[in-house]
């Protein structure tokens, strides 16, 4: 029944859209699958509509977690990617699904966490270090660790945080353990009312700062907790995908008056940059030098 | 406490300036709602009069699936309507994805079951009788439908209200498929999450209560409307 009602509706928006226009592929249309804590940051807002101004292309920016913005790429259900997972993400170029990869910008990551830091954290170099004491001394109910739980980059970076030390935080029995499946505006909102621990880009914790009182800074400057954003052109292959748009706004991410914009962006505000340009550079690079600016 | 009362202070500075992108928000949440709910009426309320009217084999399965729909999720209707329509989908060619459009197919297959469950159940108390008088004066179908809609009018108006609510409300279905798209596809509920999730806090309040004010200005055109007849 329900099936062949949506048939029904849909055939009537079909011949809608037929008298609209051309069915197929939009050259004036490119969908960018992106990220939600970098949407939300306003970044995009700022940058995109001089794109379009240049381009004449209508940018349909769709925020999603890191893995669907991946998974929208690889069904080419999305023209190019902006997100920050180098792991998943290069498991897309190796796969053929994008043809170019190219480094945008990076900050980090910060652990934070209530200032009476039950798990004695506060200060640690070493990210995965301080997880393996969150989760030998939150064990039975004076702390808590709250977990994206959602596939997003950042819920990736933690992962790779927690194996590094061999811990599995999924395990049956991890009351300490939140998986809270939601951005990361709501995860810090919930760890901030629980008085827990959480992993977070730097962005979205200064957004929220007033917001979230209980929580501070307690672990940062581990290089794995550099936040790498790079940009992908999904393979024209899979049909109808804006190539020529797609790496135009590549390109235009890269190029230098952006990039410097990129640099700029709420840095008055915040007294430190938000998102420090890194067209041209690499990930190893600037794991080397430990984060630090060119 | 005190976020509360920025949120209100917020909404009120908001309204007083007329905030352009609220205002443009509104309009365009009344105007996509309001056509779902507009095309759920045109086609639920016929749909509603066969199904208390007729017996037909499969009705029973029909009247359960309506049934059903009534409390359908708007994430699985949205993830249902987002792969058909994505570009992969079965009618991607259609570009529809990411559209106004799609958001009014979805709040439609939301609203339908209700407003057809609603008149299913007004029609089915008009005693038969009635009906069959306005047979054997020899009324055509289209005319019988329209006695049966003035006769029903208490409980179609509780049709549109409840179809209209649940079209405006949601927020599952319009971000699958219209992605929150400023200028384009963003909604009341949508630009809510959106601020929610920015910690714009108080914008975020200001959005509900918008929202909430503009349900309750409807259903009390709609309220005014159902009761007239009973107060004079």
């Amino acid at each position: 029944m329900l099936g062949w009602l949506i048939l029904a509706v849909l055939a009537v928006s079909a011949s809608i859209a037929a008298c609209n226009g051309d069915p197929g592929y939009n050259e004036e249309e490119l969908i960018l699958a992106t990220t939600t804590s970098l949407n939300d940051s306003g970044l995009l807002d700022e940058l995109v509509p001089i794109f379009e101004a240049e381009h004449d292309v209508r940018v349909k920016i769709i925020a999603v977690g890191t893995g669907a913005a991946l998974r929208m790429g690889v069904d080419g259900n999305a023209d190019v990617l902006l997100t920050h997972a180098p792991a998943s993400e290069l498991e897309l170029v190796n796969a053929g699904d994008v043809t170019r990869r190219t480094l945008v910008a990076y900050n980090d990551f910060v652990i934070v966490g209530p200032v009476h830091d039950p798990a004695v954290i506060a200060g640690m170099r070493d990210a995965a270090i301080a997880l393996a004491n969150i989760s030998a001394l939150c064990v039975g109910g004076p702390c808590e660790f709250a977990s994206r739980g959602d596939d997003s980059g950042t819920h990736k970076k933690e992962l790779s945080l927690w194996a590094d030390v061999d811990i599995d935080p999924q395990n049956e029995g991890r009351d300490w353990y939140l998986e809270v499946g939601q951005g990361m505006s709501a995860t810090l909102t919930v760890a901030n009312q629980r008085g827990a621990y959480t992993l977070t880009d730097r962005g979205t914790y200064l957004a929220l700062l007033e917001d979230i009182p209980e929580l501070v800074v307690l672990v940062e400057g581990d290089s794995r907790l550099l936040n790498f954003y790079s940009v992908m052109e999904v393979n024209g292959d899979k049909g109808r995908i804006n190539t020529r748009a797609s790496r135009s706004l590549a390109d235009f991410l890269a190029r230098e008056d952006i990039q410097a914009m990129i640099g700029e962006y709420l840095r008055s505000e915040y007294g430190r940059p938000l998102f420090i340009p890194a067209a041209g550079d690499s990930e190893k690079a600037i794991s080397a030098r430990g984060g630090a600016a060119d | 406490m005190e976020l509360i009362w920025d949120g209100i202070r917020e909404a009120a500075r908001l309204w007083w300036a007329g905030d352009a992108e609220i205002i443009e928000i509104t309009l365009r949440t009344l105007a996509i709602s309001s056509a779902a709910t507009a095309i759920a009426l045109l086609i639920g309320i016929p749909l509603g009069a066969v199904l208390a009217l007729r017996r037909f084999w499969g009705r029973g399965l029909i009247v359960a699936a309506v049934n059903t729909g009534m409390g359908m999720p708007p994430v699985v209707v949205g993830l249902i309507v987002a792969l058909i329509l994505w570009r992969t989908g079965p009618l991607g060619d259609l570009n529809l994805i990411y559209t106004p459009t799609a958001m009014v197919v979805a709040q439609l297959l939301l609203s339908l079951p209700l407003v057809v469950g609603f008149s299913l159940a007004s029609i089915q108390s008009v005693n038969p009788r009635l009906i069959g008088q306005m047979w054997a004066m020899g009324a055509n179908r289209l005319q019988v439908l329209w006695l049966l809609i003035r006769e029903t009018r208490l409980g179609l108006l509780a049709a549109v209200m409840a179809g209209f609510g649940a079209a405006i409300s949601e927020v599952g279905a319009s971000m699958q498929v219209g992605g929150n798209l400023a200028g384009e596809t963003r909604v009341l509920t949508t630009a809510t999450v959106l601020e929610t999730g920015r910690g714009n806090f108080e914008v975020a309040i200001a959005l509900s209560l918008v929202l909430v004010v503009l349900a309750f200005l409807v259903n009390l055109v709609l309220t005014g409307v159902q009761q007239r007849r009973f107060v004079s």
